[in-house]
């Protein structure tokens, strides 16, 4: 069979697993814990049709483009300078990798402090959340860049923000691609964790309030339905990030 | 007549640190390059080939000496005019055969067919017209060198050095592009500094061979081979061309087996 057809297939079939688990559980714990795939469905259609719904996935979105755009630049930027600088990379490395593997619960009630409820705590929820592994990907890969490579920039007489640009960028991308893909769904968990402790709106609110007033469909209904756009969005950027990994060779 | 690039009393010691101790690597040695000529560098391994070159460049400092191209002191930058080719692959991988060689001149002000016309010619000269679109992890090794020297060419150097640019290559391959480097040479009028381990490469190729002592290096012998400039790989046939490789390995032999460790 052909690989990406078999690929699909394997998809398929985990999706249809998932389902079945799922159906499977809804008939264990029944009605009062969650509700069925097809309720879920329904619900969903009947949420697209309020206008309420849309204006909480729009606020969403929104912080979500926002915490995204700053994790990105920010993990980039700062990646490449903690990178080149040796000494600024090595003090901050461990802070990182320490910062990494805390729960970021710790830290919310100081960004609630600094940021106050609002769009601003909701970026910056997301943005913590994401920026991490995008610095810590491309720190690491402009480290490991060959330096044969910064060689030849300067035989070329490149300015040093011509080689970053023009070298280190290229050089690191694909483990940029790798950092981007972790901190995208780290964001994502960010910026709806925020929604659900410091905002009034947004998807991640939504949810929030859905269990306060045990309407289990509209909790299901909204979470499914986070779990299925990011799964899609994972899966779209594993995908070029295989592809510029097998470029570099 | 003055040189085109010289180096004088120039030693290089790369510093210690994190517990290693400062390994003097070169020197203290005298080049001068005369304008246009072929000079070939041979040495034991490990004996600082590759730092005369980076000195000779500009991308490494000397720590004794001063270097000089086409009269201005070299130090921290490496001059315009000057071209490299590295012992180890330098090919960007992200980046195909065509843009590879297009590097040094996007952004540099020229115009895009002015581009595209020395890229391809580049190209061409380099036996890589059918490749343009590959990317360097499709290449041999010895193909990727040669992008490395086609992306070099098209900036015109006029001092080009050659780091053991066909070490991967098998010997008869070699020779073959032996004959390219001698076109190239012949062709843009360029001072070529080309360092090898293979005597017969050096002995083929250069107007001048420098034999290179043990770490740290310096000329032990510097031969003239007196060829015409019109030569190629069948100056391997001639019979002075035997004795020339022979004084050239009795002058090594003894260095390369300093360099083992055996005294
Ligand atoms: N960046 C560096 N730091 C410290 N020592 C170095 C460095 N680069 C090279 N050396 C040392 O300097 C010496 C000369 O190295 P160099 O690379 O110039 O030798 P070479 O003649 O080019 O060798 P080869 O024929 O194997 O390419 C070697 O002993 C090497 O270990
Ligand atoms: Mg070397």
């Amino acid at each position: 069979m052909n690989p990406a057809i078999a690929r699909h297939l394997d998809f398929l079939l985990v999706g249809i697993g998932l389902l079945a688990i799922w159906q499977g559980l809804f008939l264990w714990i029944g009605e009062t814990g969650i509700s069925s795939p097809l309720q879920t469905i329904r619900h969903l259609g009947a949420l697209a049709e309020r206008q309420m719904f849309w204006t909480h996935a729009w606020a969403t979105l929104d912080a979500f483009l926002r915490s995204l755009l700053i994790a990105a630049v920010g993990g980039i930027v700062i990646g490449l300078w903690l990178g080149i600088g040796k000494v600024a990379g090595q003090v901050a490395e461990p802070i990182l990798v320490a910062l990494y593997s805390l729960p970021k619960v710790t830290l919310y009630p100081v960004i609630l402090l600094i940021f106050g409820l609002g769009l601003s705590a909701k970026v910056a929820f997301g943005a913590i959340h994401g920026i991490i592994p995008v610095i810590l990907f491309t720190m690491s890969a402009v480290r490991t860049i060959r330096p044969v490579l910064i060689k030849t920039a300067k035989v070329m007489r490149l300015s040093p923000a011509k080689t970053a640009w023009r070298v280190l960028m290229p050089a690191a991308l694909p483990e940029i691609v790798t950092g981007l893909r972790i901190g995208f769904s780290l964001t994502l968990l960010g910026v709806l964790i925020g929604e659900m402790f410091a905002s009034q709106a947004g998807l991640g609110f939504m949810v929030i309030n859905a269990i306060g007033l045990n309407d289990t469909e509209t909790m299901m209904a909204v979470t499914v339905l986070m779990i299925v756009l990011a799964g899609i969005a994972n899966v779209l950027l594993l995908a070029l990030d295989h592809r510029l990994h097998r470029r570099a060779g | 007549m003055s040189a085109h690039a010289a180096l004088a009393g120039v030693s290089r010691v790369y510093p210690g640190g994190d517990g290693r101790a400062p390994l003097h690597a070169l020197g203290p040695i005298d080049l001068a390059l005369r304008p246009g000529e072929f000079f070939a560098v041979v040495g034991p391994s490990g004996c600082g080939k590759s730092t005369l070159l980076e000195v000779l460049a500009g991308l490494a400092p000397a720590s004794e000496g001063t270097v000089t191209f086409e009269g201005s002191p070299v130090a921290g930058a490496v001059p315009e005019g000057v071209g490299v080719v590295f012992q180890e692959d330098a090919s960007f991988p992200w980046a195909n055969v065509y843009d590879n060689v297009a590097f040094g001149l996007q952004g540099s002000g020229l115009d895009r067919s002015e581009i595209d016309a020395r890229v391809r010619s580049a190209l061409a000269f380099m036996g890589l017209r059918d490749f343009a679109s590959a990317y360097p992890a499709q290449l041999s090794g010895g193909m990727r060198q040669r992008v490395c020297i086609a992306r070099t060419l098209v900036l015109k150097p006029r001092l080009i050095l050659l780091d053991e640019p066909f070490g991967a290559l098998d010997a008869q391959t070699r020779l073959l592009m032996g004959d390219e480097v001698l076109r190239l040479w012949r062709e843009t009028g360029a001072t070529v500094l080309l360092i090898t381990h293979a005597l017969d490469e050096a002995a083929m190729l250069a107007d001048r061979v420098g034999v290179m002592s043990a770490r740290p290096g310096r000329f032990i012998d510097v031969v003239e081979t007196g060829w015409p400039r019109e030569r190629d790989s069948r100056l391997a046939e001639r019979p002075d061309f035997g004795a020339l490789v022979a004084r050239l390995w009795s002058s090594l032999r003894v260095e390369s087996i300093k360099a083992l460790g055996h005294t």
